[in-house]
């Protein structure tokens, strides 16, 4: 066939992925055709990488094809078998820091087009100023991504502290870098603009601007708190979709370039949604506003007033089953101990009993916007009975008992009440309204964002401590004997 | 600006657009499988590095792209595979039948011990 008409199969092929991805993310609108939608962004993902194959192999792109043919299968096999090793191996509450790895890796890939893109551009003469801007960008965003992605990661995942890491000197650093990107920036446009060809300070300058922004990554999410850490890897999934396209831009493919700009369009929509969800700005949570010293300071001394009371699982158990409605508040406590399945053996034993019972879903609950809906799924809870936040909240002052379990800072009433709280003005969920609160907790330890819950020490509220999965299966033994 | 250039601009503004739309109207519950699918999504650089695979012409820019591939190919096979797995579990049941009868008497409760360590169904 003729380059010509190959060109034109190739282009009309990325239109077909194009087209695929964006009917498969429409799919993903509704739970019971989300999986397949899933698939179709699949079969388009294989028809862009199948065209590209086609147009690689018949030589409109290369000259030695079996050297091309052998890196890019070992490399698929190597990448590929990883990610599917790691998807298939990963615990469903380890999937947040799962994807924010996904993440990194598609952000380092981006940033590395770009370069190498460049690289040879320069080799040849001088890249022209539109694609040393994107060239540019995609470099900026894509190692950004990179290293704020594993942070991200490493931090979810306990490699790296969780709470907010204020390095002395840090926002300096993080300006420096900040300064040497825009500088390094400057200097290749405007060389390129003056288009006296690539010297030996061109690599410098892109070299620099590399290091930096893999720094500025670093420093831009290590003294954000693990509470904070949804809104982050979403701002950052925005962020690789968005590399992706301005590498699309270079590499002049419109298959990368109407898939990134999708992606970018998604994360940016998901990351305003989060900090909708936590009543934060999304200046305010990237500055690192939360948990600095004096706002842990400020939400410790709240801790020593007030007693709180212990119940066991006896009490619970009598009080659940003679109760008329039971609102279920799982939170991460309950995905770290498995205990999905126990939640809901104890939710259809009430059931039986006669008991209504809900599950009220904070929108940031878990680790994730809708990870807690994905773990219940796990476990067979059907939907109807997972409530979201808007609708569940009045329901409270009817219910007679509320179940905490796991679950901290989205009950915290100082989101309400203390506007000294870092959490002050963060939607919750109204438990303290319900009649009776009990809360399944390992120990007094504050949650993920440092600070005391003082519906701990309400005279409504019974804590039973314990793993959240012994805790609940003594209350199913127990309520079974009621 | 090159024809090229421009016309890519016009996709890439589209594409914006249309991801707005289409994502805007996707319910909180499903929040995270979406951003697991859009990141599976943005593997799509796999394309772009398959493609600079191909014009390397010098040792550095093959490893660089083989690295690019390898990170690629982990996005894609990676996000699809950990996309598809939770979105299994969205398996659609039918809404739990309607209450039984309420407890009939408030009977006292055995004071039974605790059962320890009872292993899940």
């Amino acid at each position: 066939m003729d380059p010509q008409a190959l060109a034109t199969i190739e282009r009309l092929g990325y239109v077909l992925a194009g087209a695929l991805f964006v009917v498969g993310l429409h799919r993903m609108n509704h739970p019971a055709t989300a999986r397949s939608g899933n698939q179709v962004s699949a079969v388009g993902m294989t028809v862009a990488v199948l065209v590209t194959t086609v147009a690689i192999a018949t030589g409109t792109l290369a000259s030695s094809v079996g050297v091309v043919g052998l890196v890019i299968l070992a490399g698929a096999v190597i990448g590929g078998g990883l990610g599917w090793w790691l998807a298939r191996s990963v615990q469903m509450t380890a999937m947040p820091q799962l994807v924010s790895l996904f993440n990194a890796v598609g952000g380092g890939a981006a940033a590395l087009v770009a370069v190498d893109d460049f690289v040879k551009l320069s080799r040849v003469g001088q890249a022209p100023v539109d694609t040393t801007v994107f060239v540019g960008l995609g470099v900026v965003i894509g190692s950004i991504t990179f290293s704020g992605s594993l942070i991200a990661s490493g931090k979810l995942q306990g490699l790296v502290p969780s709470r907010p890491l204020v390095i002395p000197g840090g926002r300096f650093v993080t300006i420096l870098a900040g300064l040497v990107v825009l500088g390094g920036f400057a200097y290749l446009v405007w060389q390129a603009w003056l288009g006296v060809g690539a010297t030996s300070w061109t690599y410098v300058a892109l070299a620099s601007i590399v290091v930096a922004a893999l720094v500025f990554g670093v420093t831009m999410v290590l003294p954000i708190g693990g509470a904070d850490m949804p809104v982050v890897i979403s701002l950052l999934n925005s962020f690789t979709g968005t590399a992706a396209a301005m590498a699309g831009f270079v590499i002049d493919n419109q298959g990368l370039i109407i898939a990134g700009a999708l992606v970018g369009a998604a994360g940016g929509i998901l990351t305003r949604l989060m900090a909708q969800a936590m009543n934060r700005s999304l200046a305010n949570i990237v500055l690192g506003g939360f948990g600095t010293g004096d706002t842990v300071g400020a939400g410790a001394e709240t801790g020593a007033e007030g007693t709180v009371r212990q119940v066991g699982p006896d009490d619970v158990a009598v009080m659940l089953a003679y109760a008329r409605s039971v609102i279920i508040v799982p939170g991460y406590g309950l995905a770290v101990a498995q205990a999905q399945h126990q939640v809901h053996e104890l939710a259809e034993l009430l059931e039986s009993r006669g008991v209504d019972v809900k599950y009220a879903i904070h929108p940031v609950a878990g680790r994730m916007p809708g990870h807690m809906n994905v773990l219940l799924a796990e476990a067979n809870v059907p939907y109807p009975q997972l409530y979201e936040m808007e609708r569940i909240n009045p329901e409270f002052p009817r219910t007679d008992v509320a179940l905490v379990v796991g679950a901290n800072d989205v009950t915290n009433p100082a989101a309400r009440s203390n506007p000294k709280s870092p959490i002050y003005g963060m939607p919750i969920l109204d438990v303290d309204a319900a009649q009776n609160v009990v809360v399944i907790k390992r120990s007094m330890r504050p949650g993920y964002a440092g600070i005391d819950n003082e519906l701990y020490s309400n005279p409504k509220t019974g804590m039973l401590f314990g793993d959240a999965k012994e805790a609940l299966a003594s209350l199913i033994a127990a309520v079974k004997a009621v | 600006m090159s024809e090229i250039l421009l016309t890519s601009l016009t996709v890439f503004v589209l594409a914006v657009l249309v991801g707005f739309e289409v994502i805007s109207k996707v319910p909180a519950t499903l929040h995270t499988p979406l951003m697991s699918g859009a990141n599976a999504i943005h593997g799509v650089v796999l394309i772009g590095a398959m493609a600079i695979v191909a014009t390397a012409d010098n040792p550095l820019s093959l490893v660089l792209s083989f690295v690019a591939v390898v990170f690629a190919a982990m996005n894609v096979v990676g996000g699809y595979l950990v996309t598809d797995r939770m979105l299994q579990m969205f398996r659609q049941r039918r809404a739990p039948a309607a209450p039984s009868e309420p407890p009939a008497s408030l009977a006292v409760p055995s004071g039974e011990p605790e059962g320890a360590g009872r292993g899940q169904g």
